[in-house]
């Protein structure tokens, strides 16, 4: 556990001494401080739309934060070759994606956290009322995603191997299953077999993005899973992360670093 | 006296890089042992398989046949890094982070009790005199700086056994004169030292014995002294001999 938080803590270390990261967390700050503070539509009912615009945007801006961290660390490691002194100490491959991982998932939650105390400072100015508990539920699903994403970024990042290729297909297959996924099953439907049985089995496979996705409930104040749901998803999302990371390791354990 | 590196039969391929391409043999049936306590020059010109054998020592390339021990462990167990320390040729380290946040991060991975970490870095950062730079980022290091955080981080552990792959390269008489004390040092402590060089010069004033490879074979091992005696010449005619770029007596 030693060797995962050294090296979760050098991750978080070089992402707050990144300047891209600043750029893409005060940009998303600063819009959605704006849209919130900003009487825009001076109509009360339109509150919900920027409300939904600020959710939509700290999705994506955390979404891309994860992959594009995720999807770096393993290949700028082996390009810099700073990958060569840190294997030569005692720790094994499977702590270096452990700590990768560990390391991109708390800079994440970290940013996920100003950005929804942003949305909810904003939000309890105009509502009157801070539901802290929601925020919290949906900050804290939002980030069982965010670690399948990771996870995924890193794995991937053993397949592909600059930096940018990883990065552009991660962003491409996460955004292919939140947009596609939940219509698969109606295009599932519509074909006739074997097709079909092909199609849900893909449907089953992907992980459910809108099981983490509390923004209606945040707008409407509805709809919120109950404890039990909450606690299936969030094991739902370690599942997957913790596939993901498996395959992760098995990739990097025997892998030749200069073959 | 006993092995801390035995390397046995030792043979490394690497795969042709174009369709139908032979695989290219880099280490060649390799057998050598370091004793305790030793300081072994492995040498060879470039492209021997000096840096593949150390990358197989280390852990970082699978070896096609053969195998190699650190400590009677087999390379593969991480615990067999546990009391080595390592150089890299070039400097390859997290450059946004200052000197004494580096020492720290490796010593961490090294479970340095945080009192004894801290104590560590002031005597490596003195030993290295880099000091006055400690807070600083290594991205603002000059190639010299970076090849003395490089050895500090190697001695962060208060290794047993040192892998140094071309320690003096890119340091100028004076770094390369402090390198040459620090391994004196380390081997009047009892450590062992394994390290490739291209200056042979150096290699005879500190190495108790040598290999030569060339072409991935091993062509001659001994003691320094048995080496000179026997070729009648020093080191550097004996590796210009061995490699053919001179010839033999006999010839």
């Amino acid at each position: 556990m030693n060797s995962i938080c050294a090296v979760a803590g050098v991750v978080i270390r070089e992402l707050y001494r990144r300047k891209d990261f600043y750029v893409l967390f005060f940009l998303m700050a600063t819009i959605a401080l704006t849209m919130g503070c900003g009487n825009l539509v001076n109509d009360e009912k339109k509150e919900g739309y920027l409300k939904e615009i600020c959710l939509l945007l700290i999705w994506v801006s955390s979404l891309v934060i994860a992959i594009s961290t995720a999807a770096r660390q393993l290949p700028a490691e082996r390009e810099s070759r700073t990958l060569f002194p840190l294997l030569a100490k005692p720790v094994t491959r499977s702590e270096v994606i452990a700590g990768k991982f560990l390391g991109c998932w708390i800079a994440c939650g970290a940013a996920l956290v100003v950005f929804y105390f942003i949305l909810g400072l904003v939000s309890a100015s105009r509502e009157h009322e801070w539901r802290v508990l929601e925020y919290a539920q949906a900050l804290w699903l939002q980030w069982i995603f965010l670690a399948v994403v990771i996870a995924f970024g890193l794995w991937g990042s053993l397949v592909f191997a600059t930096p940018a290729a990883n990065a552009t297909i991660c962003l491409i297959v996460i955004a292919g299953v939140l947009v596609l996924q939940q219509h698969l099953k109606d295009f599932a439907l519509a074909h006739p077999e074997p097709e079909r049985s092909l199609l849900y089995v893909i449907h089953f496979a992907l992980p459910r993005p809108e099981w983490f996705d509390m923004r209606e409930a945040l707008i409407t104040h509805r709809g919120w899973p109950d404890g039990v749901e909450f606690a299936v998803v969030s094991v739902y999302g370690a599942a997957y992360a913790a596939f993901f990371l498996l395959a992760a390791w098995v990739g990097f354990r025997r892998k030749s670093l200069l073959a | 006296m006993t092995p801390i590196v035995e390397i046995k039969d030792l043979r490394v391929e690497y795969r042709g890089r174009g369709l139908g391409q032979a695989p290219k043999v880099a280490v060649d049936g390799l057998t050598l042992n370091v004793n305790t306590g030793e300081v072994f020059g492995f040498l060879g010109p470039n492209g021997a398989g000096k840096t593949t054998t150390m990358n197989v020592l280390l852990g970082f390339v699978n070896p096609t046949g053969g195998e190699a021990r650190l400590f009677g462990v087999n390379v593969r167990e991480p615990i067999a890094r546990q009391r080595i320390g390592y150089l890299p040729e070039l400097t390859y380290y997290y450059k946004f982070l200052t000197a004494e946040e580096l020492l720290r991060f490796y010593a961490r991975i090294f479970r340095i009790p945080k009192a004894e970490t801290e104590r560590r870095i002031d005597e490596l950062l003195k030993l290295v005199e880099l000091e006055s730079v400690r807070k600083r980022t290594i991205k603002t290091y000059s190639k010299g700086m970076q090849q003395r955080i490089g050895l500090a981080q190697a001695l962060i552990n208060n290794p047993d056994l040192l892998i140094l792959d071309e320690p003096t390269s890119g340091l100028d008489p004076v770094g390369r004169m402090k390198v040459r004390e620090i391994i004196q040092r380390l081997k009047n402590d009892g450590k062992t030292v394994f390290f490739s060089s291209h200056e042979l010069g150096e290699v005879e004033t500190v190495c108790d014995r040598v290999a030569i490879l060339h072409q991935g074979k091993l062509k001659v091992e001994g003691r320094v002294g048995d080496l000179m005696q026997q070729y009648q010449s020093n080191l550097e005619q004996i590796f210009l001999r061995i490699i053919g770029y001179l010839p033999s007596p006999q010839t």
